[in-house]
């Protein structure tokens, strides 16, 4: 069989479209955004390639609410945008979820608060991982840290998506949607994870009309306080078998760097130089944000590790590593907020500092 | 064959008591009940059966698909 | 008039939670009398609002789904966009349509959709107790215009139609009332027009529909008709507004 794997230079915005392209997504509606326009742009051109839809929609709120659509139809929708853009669509996500919609949405974070800048940030975590919408709801939150990633990570949202009926978001900082990185993957990759939706609205031919909806206004086993209690049963159920982490040396660690995304790569050479010089430094780079890895942190600090938590933010991920260690003397935090990126040697020097 | 026989059926359970159909009948057939049904509204009833003439203008109004047009049997 | 005359089969035999006299109950009936005729009950796919009428699935008999407040369009066009072949359509009030929707309202019409958007005009916001709605007509005491409606403090009753009017991608608009038996038959036609043009791709269509709402308008159900015939219908007149071939 001709050797189909494929490898090209791409940005992570691009490759994020055609992660999602391979893996069966027919649908999507965007808006202009900085960072991550190159995303909108590509689908534009790729989506008729493939006859799916793009549209640009009049608002970020519309193309959420389109994306309910599609997929309430049964299809595989994404969206994506960039802080402002996805704090717009917060309601509609809370909608996805109530009703028990797949569906990806993508953020290529950007610095905020407000119109901030178009640096890249990583100050929208609380809004990912603690449902950014109204209501008891999780999404699903995937950090990829390289432009490979940012296709594999979208690639395994849909069928994520599909498997617990729930939005999955990519949370990547501005930088990895921008840089432009080698690609690779197999030119004959299939989507995966594609599982029947009998509860897709296709026309109630040979069945019982459905109605897919998030409000619950019954008693019982219709109410909404029932239809909760299930949802945090796929909550649980996510949590005990959809966590990744990245483990990076750190067997032998005795002092270990917790980041994602961009973070993730900055603590991962810092790692690299302080072993040269005989420091017993690991990097727990998580790949999932939510379901967060608190029992393998918490094994961790068991140990006696001590934790630096690097973010580029004011420290948000920071809290739930403190939840995992229960001990504030074991963990500190170094970040950058407003678009600054964090630097190696402020890295080096606190953990040094800390012997 | 002989020749069909319709009457109108009024479902005082679901009629709420708006009279648009009242007010529609040509005839001034339907009037307001003086008892009320299981939803404490008063309903209409077909005062006049003699005068409908089953043009179903009545049907046409109601919001709540309380009168319907049947075959006698 | 058939002879006989029962339940549209797309209309589900449950008692609907409506006020009496309420206008949503004769839209309901209309839009399933028209679905059977259509023969489409099985090929439909409708969107309900936030509004009064969110429960709409409970009453009909199609597969629905339920947008959040003014998204409707949005909702109704990634479904069609998924499904080209389906009948689909959305069923909005005033303030989903005309307040919090307008940009999807405006911006599926002009993309040129092939929906069928029915609006239920009846000038409140009824689900939350009465507010005034963009469609509020000036003079108009509602639970937040206890002064009345005044064009100098709250502006004038909006004209979606009349706007929608000049997009291209709308192709049939018309506005009709449930005044009359004469009326409501004319309602029902213009729904089915729409519908019909839909199947027969002929793009983006909507009918507005007068409609009463004694609650909120502290009138009876005859008052609230006979209001709608002497001053709604002064700014808001009905009739086809367009219809291209």
């Amino acid at each position: 069989m001709r050797r189909s794997k494929i490898k090209y230079l791409s940005t992570g915005n691009e490759a994020c479209g055609e992660g999602a392209l391979r893996a069966g997504c027919r649908f999507y509606a965007g808006y202009p955004i900085t960072p991550q326009n190159e995303l909108t742009a590509y689908m534009s051109r790729r989506m008729e390639e493939e006859n799916g839809t793009f549209i640009q929609a009049e608002s970020e709120l519309a193309a959420i609410n389109m994306v309910f659509g599609a997929s309430v139809a049964g299809a595989r929708a994404m969206t994506s945008s960039s802080s402002p853009g996805i704090s717009l669509k917060q309601e509609g996500i809370s909608y996805i979820a109530g009703a028990e919609l797949p569906a990806v949405i993508v953020n290529i974070m950007r610095g905020g608060p407000g119109l901030g800048n178009i640096a890249a940030s990583q100050s929208d975590y609380f809004q990912a991982t603690k449902g950014g919408g109204h209501g008891d709801y999780r999404s699903i939150v995937l950090a990829p840290a390289t432009v490979q990633e940012m296709f594999d990570f979208t690639y395994d949202a849909f069928s994520l998506a599909d498997k617990y009926r729930n939005p999955v978001m990519i949370l990547a900082d501005g930088m990895l949607g921008q840089m432009m990185e080698p690609l690779a993957f197999d030119d004959n990759i299939k989507p995966s994870g594609i599982i029947p939706k009998p509860w897709a609205l296709t026309g109630a031919e040979g069945r019982k009309p459905l109605s897919a909806k998030s409000l619950r206004l019954g008693s019982g086993k219709n109410s909404l306080e029932r239809h909760n209690e299930r949802l945090q049963e796929k909550y649980k159920n996510i949590e005990r078998s959809e966590i990744k982490t990245e483990l990076y040396k750190t067997d032998d660690a005795a002092k270990i760097i917790v980041a994602y995304g961009s973070p993730g790569r900055i603590g991962r050479s810092c790692v690299d130089t302080m072993r040269d010089d005989g420091d017993a430094i690991g990097l727990v780079r998580l790949k999932t944000l939510w379901p967060f890895p608190y029992a393998e942190i918490r094994k961790l600090a068991e140990r006696g590790c001590e934790f630096l938590v690097v973010e580029m933010s004011a420290g948000q991920m920071v809290e739930d590593v403190r939840l995992a260690v229960q001990d504030d003397n074991k963990v500190s935090f170094y970040g950058r907020m407003g678009g600054g990126i964090p630097e190696e040697e402020v890295i080096i020097k606190k953990l040094k500092n800390r012997g | 064959m002989g020749k069909k026989k319709y009457k109108l059926k009024i479902d005082r359970e679901r009629c709420k008591g708006c009279l648009f159909c009242a007010e529609a009948c040509p005839l001034k057939a339907l009037s307001i009940s003086d008892d009320v049904n299981g939803r404490g509204l008063k309903y209409v009833v077909l005062s006049s059966p003699e005068k409908c003439t089953k043009c179903g203008l009545c049907v046409v109004m109601c919001p709540d698909c309380a009168i319907e047009i049947v075959e006698e049997e | 008039m058939g002879k006989t005359y029962t339940r549209p089969n797309s209309m589900k035999d449950v008692l609907t939670h409506y006020c009496p006299g309420c206008g949503h109950g004769m839209v309901h009936r209309i839009i399933c009398e028209v679905i059977d005729e259509l023969d489409v009950r099985e090929t439909t796919i409708a969107v309900a609002p936030v509004g009064c009428a969110v429960l709409a699935y409970d009453y009909w008999n199609f597969d629905t789904t339920e947008a959040a407040h003014g998204r409707t369009p949005a909702v109704a066009t990634g479904i069609k966009r998924i499904h080209p072949d389906k009948l689909v359509f959305t069923y909005q009030g005033d303030g989903d349509l005309a307040a919090i929707g307008t940009a999807e309202t405006i911006h599926a019409g002009n993309r040129g959709e092939n929906i069928s958007i029915i609006f239920v005009n009846n000038g409140v916001y009824g689900m939350t107790g009465g507010q005034m709605a963009p469609t509020t007509i000036l003079g108009q005491i509602t639970a937040t215009s206890p002064y009345s409606r005044r064009s100098e403090k709250e502006g004038f009753p909006l004209k979606i139609m009349e706007m929608m009017a000049v997009l291209p991608g709308v192709t049939y608009l018309e506005r009709t009332m449930l005044t009359s038996p004469k009326e409501v038959i004319k309602t029902k036609k213009a729904i089915k027009r729409s519908f019909k043009r839909q199947l027969d791709k002929k793009g983006f269509s909507m009918v507005e529909i007068l409609s009463p709402c004694p609650t909120y308008w502290g009138l009876s159900p005859l008052e609230s008709i006979k209001r709608i015939e002497n001053e709604v219908v002064a700014t808001y007149p009905v009739g086809v507004i367009k219809e291209d071939k």
